[in-house]
């Protein structure tokens, strides 16, 4: 009972850091139906950016944990969100009227520059973190095994409820979220009406590479260490918890990266931990098979 | 804002040029400033310690600037653009010798091995080509004709390698036995992935044979049993001339023919079975392209809900699709097993699959000629650009990225019909859909 | 003496979610006849019609085809949709045409008789190798391709891509490709949507000639009443999902409940109106 609610609250934060990563997926795809597959890379260009200004925040000075952990929070979101735009400027938007599958090559090639990119510029090897945050709390005991939520945990956690608050606030009550659902609905339509719409795409992209810089500095500060090839998996699990919640939808996404990081955490816990991806995927088919568009997808009446 | 009909003034000019070229300036500065101009190294506590390069970051954001200035400049002083550089009547004649090219083509594989017989290394290289392109083909019959959307085309090579890896070790039947089996193994994989798919929209498709392909992956590497996991399989059988071992024994190939022995047999072999296997590939395709169910495939990438309208059954449609194409992946994964020898999981990533749906997508979709060209321009240049040693992914990917903006339909802009009543007339790619990734509306 | 019935509806509601699209509709098309479907927009036409082809699963009713010459009955809200042209062989076309853009005219036509050619390739295994059953077969596909392709006028465009061909002929070939599929009854959205006169008139005499050389029923929407009184022998109207008339053209068009639901009437007139069709 104790280690089931321990692999719950792990799972939790785990889905919690996929859960961000996937908003950039789930709204990228809503606006221009487009699967930015370069997206997971963003996420581990923000993990390294925030790795770089730790390190330059400590040589100079700044000992302050919370006070280092806001500034990197603000420098990496800033930065990686500036990739985001550049990526969407450069091989994006002139494929933008383009056919489907143009962009998806586009993407993928980013994908290639990006962890190369990485890789060339730091070098191959891990880096490691040490750990910035420490303790935590025991919740309860039994059977030996003691129940622990560390403090880490719940900054992800709390970080993560907080932004999707913010955002959902966003895309409802803006202008910029008016704007960016009606780019959802019709395209065309929202350019003919006067919407800025290349502005509005890019600030998409722009806020979901911001959103991926958050959950590159939860991942470094929960698991201690990146790779340049961090950014494939979890892209592809994030995009995997999209499509699970419904693709499209902001709760979906949420909720698909908190269901893919429990199957994850429980499968390792119980099961096996080499097939904890396979057990991810093989949910999501089966899901697909009786869901054919996700949890909280629009279901689909074909327009005949 | 038109940048060619007010008359050139350069002060003007140079002024907007240079404000441009100091905003791309400090976007450069944003984005290589943490990467670049700082270097994180493992120090010798094992503890991060980093490095500053000030003067790498300054030399690119100056590049940068240089670079973004001058563009700007020539854009707004001359009307260019890359294609008025290539006259017309280039063009039209390139256009003209497609035909003849796929001849010509045809006519120079035959041959390589005969010109770089003493080239080991450009033979391999040969060999490694016409693999992609049997690959190509393979996908180009999911993607390219039916406009199924496969992320995962690896799975079924993988399929293809090990079936023939275990078959052959464990049976010890010949080549030419294990590589059908091998390959009807990989069309029933292809159909197991085909099932859950049939009612998915484009991009579930996606994200699901995508997870099916890593799921192959993940089951070969753990599953230590049958397939030697990390280790994988070794010590697969080489391939024989029809019984006779490519060796310097009395009864080897050499021997037999009269010929001293080299090692360069079994390569010349090796290259003429996969061009074999790849031409095979092609004819089927094509004959198929002109059979009811080739028809079918492409209908069904045109219009799915027309298709069902008309009474065709897009359920066995789309299986059949994906069992075809995933046999001959099966085939190529034969053929790479027994030439490599040795197989393990680290060759069938979901890199291979991008590769291979790159080549797919940059040849020109539905194109036999388009995906032979795109895997040797892609597979050739990828070699080519082995001198930028750690820098060649990376060049890579940036040429990937500059190809499909260039040409987004491909390098093979037509479609060409199955049947004609009178003409034959090709079909500019603008008027033909391709692998949607949402509902057809 | 009426001529038996091809499509029966019986009951047929249609409601997706909590709107209700058709209500409880009836009717019954003859064989041999051409019955029109009219009412305002949103009326439930094209439901209707995407129910009958398979398109829509209908929440309750029934809908029977049954077939003139061999007494085959089917019961068209229980078959998947791609049998309900292969089986019933109920073809349709579409309000928004859908070509296959990127193939060509004749190319069109072909996949039309994607069943027939099916079998005689040998389900793809035997014309794979070269079978003269199947050249046969494709000879055949082709004549009849032509056939309809000079009927309906597009026999020198049968090369070109359907992608770039005018809006009119675009509808022509679409019905061209309906008809290679062999149909008992052949269901028209809006055909003459887009015509003008001269077009109109030439599909009116290309329906009734489906009709009385070829035997085939036909059921159309449409809104272009001068096409609908013209040709057809019986008039369905529907309004919000409902059958508000159903008879001879001659008694539809002077039925005031349907030139209430069309024209909209005045306000002062409204009392007047409501009481003389009953509500």
């Amino acid at each position: 009972m104790e280690y089931f609610v321990q692999q719950l609250i792990n799972g939790v934060t785990l889905g919690s850091i996929y859960g961000l990563i996937a908003i950039g997926y789930t709204m990228v795809y809503g606006i221009i139906g487009m699967i930015n597959f370069a997206h997971g890379d963003i996420f581990m260009v923000g993990a390294f950016l925030a790795l770089i200004a730790f390190l330059v925040l400590v040589a100079l000075g700044v000992s302050a944990v919370p006070l280092a952990l806001f500034i990197v929070l603000l420098v990496s979101m800033a930065l990686t969100a500036l990739y985001g735009w550049t990526v969407e400027r450069i091989a994006y938007r002139p494929l933008r009227h383009s056919f489907r599958l143009a962009p998806l090559i586009s993407a993928i090639g980013i994908s290639i520059v990006l962890q190369n990119y990485v890789q060339v510029a730091q070098g191959a090897r891990v880096k490691p973190l040490p750990p910035l945050v420490h303790g935590g709390y025991t919740l309860f005991e039994g059977n030996d095994f003691a129940v622990r939520l560390s403090h880490i945990q719940i900054i992800v956690v709390v970080t993560t409820l907080v932004l999707m608050a913010a955002f959902s606030f966003l895309v409802a009550r803006t202008r910029l979220g008016r704007n960016m659902r009606a780019c959802e609905q019709d395209l065309k339509m929202a350019a003919l009406v006067g919407i800025d719409v290349d502005r509005t795409i890019s600030l998409t992209f722009v806020i979901g590479a911001a959103l991926a810089a958050v959950a590159g500095l939860m991942f470094l500060l929960y698991y201690g260490v990146v790779d340049f090839f961090i950014g494939f998996l979890a892209g592809v699990k994030a995009f995997t918890a999209a499509v699970l919640g419904g693709i499209g939808s902001l709760p979906g996404a949420m909720i698909g990266g908190i269901l893919i990081g429990l199957i994850e955490t429980m499968w390792s816990a119980y099961f096996s931990i080499e097939y904890k991806d396979v057990a991810a995927f093989a949910i999501l088919i089966i899901v697909l098979i009786f869901l054919p568009t996700g949890i909280l997808g629009r279901p689909e009446v074909e327009k005949v | 804002m038109p940048n060619d009909v007010e008359p050139a003034h350069p002060r003007l000019g140079a002024f907007a040029a240079a404000k441009e070229a100091a905003l791309a300036a400090l976007v450069a500065f944003g984005l290589f400033a943490l990467m670049v101009g700082i270097r994180t190294e493992q120090g010798p506590t094992g503890a991060l310690i980093f490095t500053t390069r000030f003067a790498l970051l300054a030399e690119i954001v100056a590049a940068v600037f240089v670079g973004r200035f001058l563009w700007a400049l020539i854009r707004r002083n001359a009307n260019i653009s890359i294609g008025r550089f290539v006259p017309t009547s280039a063009k039209t004649a390139v256009l003209g010798i497609a035909p003849y090219a796929a001849a010509a083509f045809l006519a120079f594989a035959l041959i390589v091995p005969i010109i770089f017989y003493g080239n080991r290394y450009l033979l391999d290289l040969c060999i490694l080509i016409v693999t992609y392109t049997m690959l190509g083909f393979g996908l180009n019959i999911v993607v390219g004709l039916a406009g199924l959307l496969d992320l995962g085309y690896v799975a079924f090579y993988a399929v293809g390698a090990y079936s023939y890896a275990l078959i052959a070790q464990h049976f010890g039947l010949s080549f030419w036995i294990c590589l059908p089996l091998a390959g009807i193994l990989a069309a029933f994989a292809g159909m197991l992935l085909g099932f859950p798919v049939l009612r998915l929209r484009g991009d579930y498709l996606a994200i699901v044979t995508l997870g099916f392909g890593e799921i192959i992956r993940l089951i070969l590497l753990n599953w230590q049993d049958l397939t030697g996991g990390p280790n994988g399989i070794p010590g697969i059988p080489r391939p024989s001339f029809f019984g006779l071992p490519f060796n310097s024994s009395e009864h080897g190939f050499a021997a037999t023919f009269g010929l001293s022995y080299s090692p360069t047999h079994r390569i010349v072999f090796l290259y003429y079975l996969i061009l074999a296997l790849a031409l095979i590939t092609n004819w089927v395709t094509l004959r198929l392209r002109r059979l009811p169910i080739g028809r079918a495939w492409e209908a069904l990438r045109e219009d799915e809900i027309a298709c069902r309208a008309l009474g065709v059954n897009t359920t066995t449609t789309k299986l059949t699709a994906f069992a075809m194409g995933a046999m001959f992946g099966g085939f190529a994964g034969a053929f790479f097993a027994t030439r490599q020898g040795f197989i393990s999981p680290e060759s069938f990533t979901f890199a291979e699959s991008a590769f291979v749906l790159a080549i797919v997508v940059l040849g020109g979709m539905g194109s036999q000629l388009g995906v032979a060209v795109a895997a040797t321009a892609m597979v050739g240049g990828f070699e080519l650009f082995r001198e930028f040693d750690q820098y060649r992914m990376l060049v890579f990917g940036a040429a990937m990225v500059a190809i499909v903006i260039y040409r987004p339909r491909g390098l093979v802009a037509t479609r060409t019909p199955s049947v004609w009543l009178r003409e034959h007339k090709d079909i500019p790619a603008v008027i033909v859909r391709d692998a949607r990734t949402e509902t057809p509306a | 003496m009426s001529a038996p019935p091809i499509l029966t509806v019986e009951h047929l509601t249609m409601r997706f979610g909590g709107l209700v699209a058709v209500s409880d509709l009836s009717f019954c098309a003859r064989v041999k006849e051409i019955t029109a479907l009219i009412g305002p927009n949103g009326a439930g036409k094209t439901t209707l019609f995407n129910c009958v082809t398979g398109f829509y699963k209908p929440t309750v009713g029934r809908l029977r085809l049954d077939h003139p010459h061999d007494n085959a009955s089917f019961l068209l809200e229980r078959l998947p949709g791609f049998r309900i042209a292969r089986d019933a062989r109920v073809a349709r076309t579409f309000q928004n045409v859908r070509l296959f853009a990127g193939m060509t005219a004749l190319e069109n036509l072909l996949v039309a008789q994607h069943n027939p050619l099916m079998v005689a390739s040998g389900y793809t295994v035997l014309a794979l190798f070269g079978s003269p059953t199947y050249a046969r077969a494709q000879f055949r596909a082709i004549d009849k391709a032509r056939y309809w392709l000079e009927r309906v006028g597009l026999a020198d465009r049968a090369d070109d891509p359907a992608g770039v061909l005018p809006y009119g002929a675009q509808r022509r070939l679409e019905i061209a490709r309906a008809m290679c599929t062999d149909p008992v009854l052949l269901c028209l959205d809006e055909p003459a949507a887009g015509l003008n006169n001269r077009e109109s008139a030439e599909l009116n005499a290309f329906l009734r000639a489906l009709r009385d050389e070829h035997g085939i029923s036909i059921l159309l929407i449409e809104h272009d009443m001068g096409v609908v009184m013209e040709i057809s022998d019986h008039i369905v109207v529907l309004d919000y999902g409902v059958k508000i008339a159903d008879g001879a053209a001659h008694d539809v068009r002077n039925n005031p409940s349907v030139i209430a639901a069309y024209l909209g009437v005045a306000d002062e007139e409204l009392a007047q109106t409501e009481a003389e069709v009953g509500l």
